[in-house]
């Protein structure tokens, strides 16, 4: 079986044919105009960047992943992540939180402060944002999608108490709900209803916050769940589809929900296919935007953050990691995202401990200031290769969407399971390709090292837990608890007359209602998810 | 390596693989139930979000010879031995249990005082736990 390596198709991890050699025959056969399909950098159709001058001003912002244990662990590594000159980070909430759990729920028990920080209410945000202004961070990212519009109104309130003014702040709320059911698990509500309360947070903050982001479409999670990068692009644009569609029927005009969306996407291993996902992406999104009617420029554009896919990283030989995540950043940035996360390389063991993190944020300094690659805009623009692929990716992606609205859109592609089957088999597949040895893995499945390698890594403390069941139970001593339940009772009031949830949530949230006891007036009225086997 | 089997195995071995606790990344999960069906095993996956008691529940119902259990979110110390906990409460503490994740080497000896048979850190081959299965489950 060894010997018929050589015979067999070359691909991209998409699966896409690559052939030897790339001439201007590849891009003409397509009918391919450069004027049409490529314009300038900040010009339409914006396959070349967002941005006339892209990184020759400022680089991207280089943004961590951080948040674990209680509060003021959180609050210290943001305080030290920001000290090694990042320009933001992305609060990492724990499993309790993102499902609306208490710390003291049965159900927590053992996942407190584990993949991320304990909020129960407000009070916790305050104490991790105890000495770190918002307006003095670039970009503030949450994790937050359950409970997207409950994290708006506890940013909103938060703004609030420090006295700083919304508008000079970048708050970017996940609230990408429609993937949790296909790749990251964390859905409380069951689809239709999800999607509506996700889209209460876009409506609400079009209308007031027209600076802050409140949905990150992520292909990410699809990507770490198995997908390829032409899957990730479709399915993200899928899922766009359904909260963009919702939030039109709710008379918001597109202009006004467009610039509020952000994309995040996984930088993966396959250099070249990466950079035309980005620039294939960048061109469907401004068509797509410009098909909905949008007439401001700022609506056409694709505003991406990437993030080097933690799936890639292997716990055999870890410091190799290094080198897969400065490739993976390499593409993210020839590919033109506006912000870029770097994994730590003990990802693969646990939570990053501080000096893993400093080399993943100075991996990202080094290309930024060293690589030269930023000198000038989209700088693999006109190679046949790029060019084709970028072609092919349009193709393939626009295939997949048609198919997904066939079965009726997105929501009805996650119900029935089609989202879910596609990206198991294309997983299954990969995994079967690396232990056959037809996908090489350094350290993994070749060229692998006699001894371990042991690396330091990061423990969260035991008393995580206990502190913070403590924390929560003072608070409801402390708290104004007819105050919580006449709030509490003005929600489900309004969760049952299908209104805007955000303005009776940020109420209840000010007088420190716990995210559960939010979270429990809307399951009551909006149904809760029931797990499923899964489609495997 | 396994002369007996053509001969002894009379029925197919049976694998329950549950994702306990609120980690819903279940690739690995699914992974694994497909590799064990393609290796002739009968195999239930939960899905996400369950309780070790749903799993145990799960295990004795179906009748399975082994569980296996994936965790990535770090609540495996506490998950893993619960699941172990309610099989013995239950009197099927004859089924065995393995598991695999993001589980760090240093909690591997604890895991396996409390019952957990084998646990499989990232980079393990699907084969390796097909091995496992097949040289731990007496299905004469």
């Amino acid at each position: 079986m060894e010997k018929d390596h050589d015979k067999k198709r070359i691909t991209t991890s998409s699966g896409i044919e690559v052939k030897s050699c790339y001439t201007r025959g590849d891009l003409e056969a397509g009918g391919f105009d450069p004027d049409r399909d490529l314009g300038l950098p900040g010009q339409y159709p914006y396959t070349r960047g967002i941005d006339p001058e892209m990184y020759r001003n400022n680089p991207w912002v280089m943004g961590q992943y951080a948040g674990f244990g209680t509060a003021e662990a959180t609050n210290e590594r943001f305080k030290f992540i920001l000290s090694q000159g990042a320009g933001g980070f992305s609060l990492a909430l724990d499993l309790p939180t993102q499902l609306g759990y208490d710390s003291d729920h049965p159900l927590s028990q053992g996942e407190v402060g584990k993949i991320g920080v304990a909020i129960d209410s407000l009070k916790d945000l305050e104490l991790i944002f105890d000495g770190i202004r918002l307006d003095r961070v670039k970009h503030i990212r949450t994790t937050a999608n359950s409970i997207g519009p409950i994290a708006l109104a506890m940013f909103i309130a938060l703004c609030e108490k420090q006295g700083v003014d919304p508008g000079q702040t970048q708050i970017i709320i996940q609230n990408d709900i429609l993937k949790e059911f296909v790749a990251r698990g964390t859905q409380i509500f069951p689809p239709r209803p999800s999607l509506e309360f996700a889209v209460d947070a876009v409506e609400y903050s079009a209308k007031r916050f027209p600076n802050w982001q409140p949905l990150m479409v992520c292909g990410y999670h699809y990507r770490d769940a198995g997908a390829n990068a032409v899957q990730e692009v479709a399915f993200t644009f899928a899922n766009a589809i359904a909260y963009i569609e919702m939030a039109l029927k709710r008379g918001v005009a597109i202009d006004d929900i467009a610039p509020l969306i952000r994309v995040h996407f996984g930088a993966h291993m396959d250099l070249f296919e990466e950079v035309a996902k980005l620039r294939a992406s960048r061109r469907m999104w401004a068509q797509m935007m410009k098909n909905y009617g949008a007439k401001k420029a700022e609506s056409l554009l694709f505003r991406h953050h990437s993030g080097t896919i933690g799936g890639t990283l292997v716990a055999q030989q870890p410091l190799l990691n290094i080198v897969r995540v400065t490739i993976e950043a390499l593409s993210a940035i020839l590919g033109g995202s506006q912000s870029l996360r770097t994994s730590s390389y003990d990802e693969a063991y646990a939570i990053p401990t501080e000096e893993a993190e400093i080399i993943a944020i100075r991996t990202q300094q080094v290309i930024a200031y060293e690589s030269g690659i930023t000198k000038t805009i989209d700088p693999l623009a006109g190679s046949y290769y790029v060019e084709a692929l970028t072609n092919e990716i349009e193709v393939r992606v626009k295939t997949y969407l048609k198919k997904i609205d066939e079965i009726g859109g997105a929501v009805a592609a996650i119900e029935n399971g089609f989202i879910e089957r596609e990206i198991a088999d294309n997983s299954y597949q990969s995994q079967m390709e690396i232990q056959n040895g037809q996908r090489v893995v350094v350290g993994l499945n070749r060229f692998i090292a006699s001894e371990g390698v042991k690396i330091p890594t990061f423990k969260v403390k035991a008393s995580t837990e206990k502190r913070q069941i403590q924390r929560l139970k003072r608070l409801r001593k402390e708290r104004d608890n007819s105050a919580v339940r006449e709030r509490l009772e003005a929600l489900r009031k309004a969760a049952g007359e299908k209104t805007n949830l955000v303005e009776p949530i940020l109420k209840a949230v000010k007088e420190y209602a716990p995210v559960q006891e939010i979270c429990d007036v809307i399951r009551e009225v909006a149904g809760e998810y029931r797990s499923m086997p899964g489609a495997v | 390596m396994h002369r007996l089997r053509g001969g002894v195995m009379d029925r197919r071995i049976r694998v329950l693989i549950g994702k306990p606790g609120l980690d819903g990344h279940d690739r690995g999960a699914k992974i694994i139930t497909r590799a064990l069906r393609d290796a002739g095993m009968e195999v239930i996956y939960t899905g996400i979000r369950q309780t070790p008691d749903q799993i145990a529940n799960a295990a004795l119902q179906e009748a399975v010879d082994i569980v296996g259990l994936s965790c990535l979110s770090g609540a495996h110390n506490f998950l893993f031995p619960k699941v172990v906990e309610v099989l013995r409460k239950k009197g099927a503490g004859d089924i065995l249990v393995f598991g695999g994740g993001i589980i760090p080497t240093a909690d591997i000896p604890k895991l396996k005082e409390a019952g957990i048979k084998a646990i499989f850190q990232p980079g393990t081959s699907t084969e390796d736990i097909v091995t496992f299965i097949r040289d731990n489950v007496k299905t004469a």
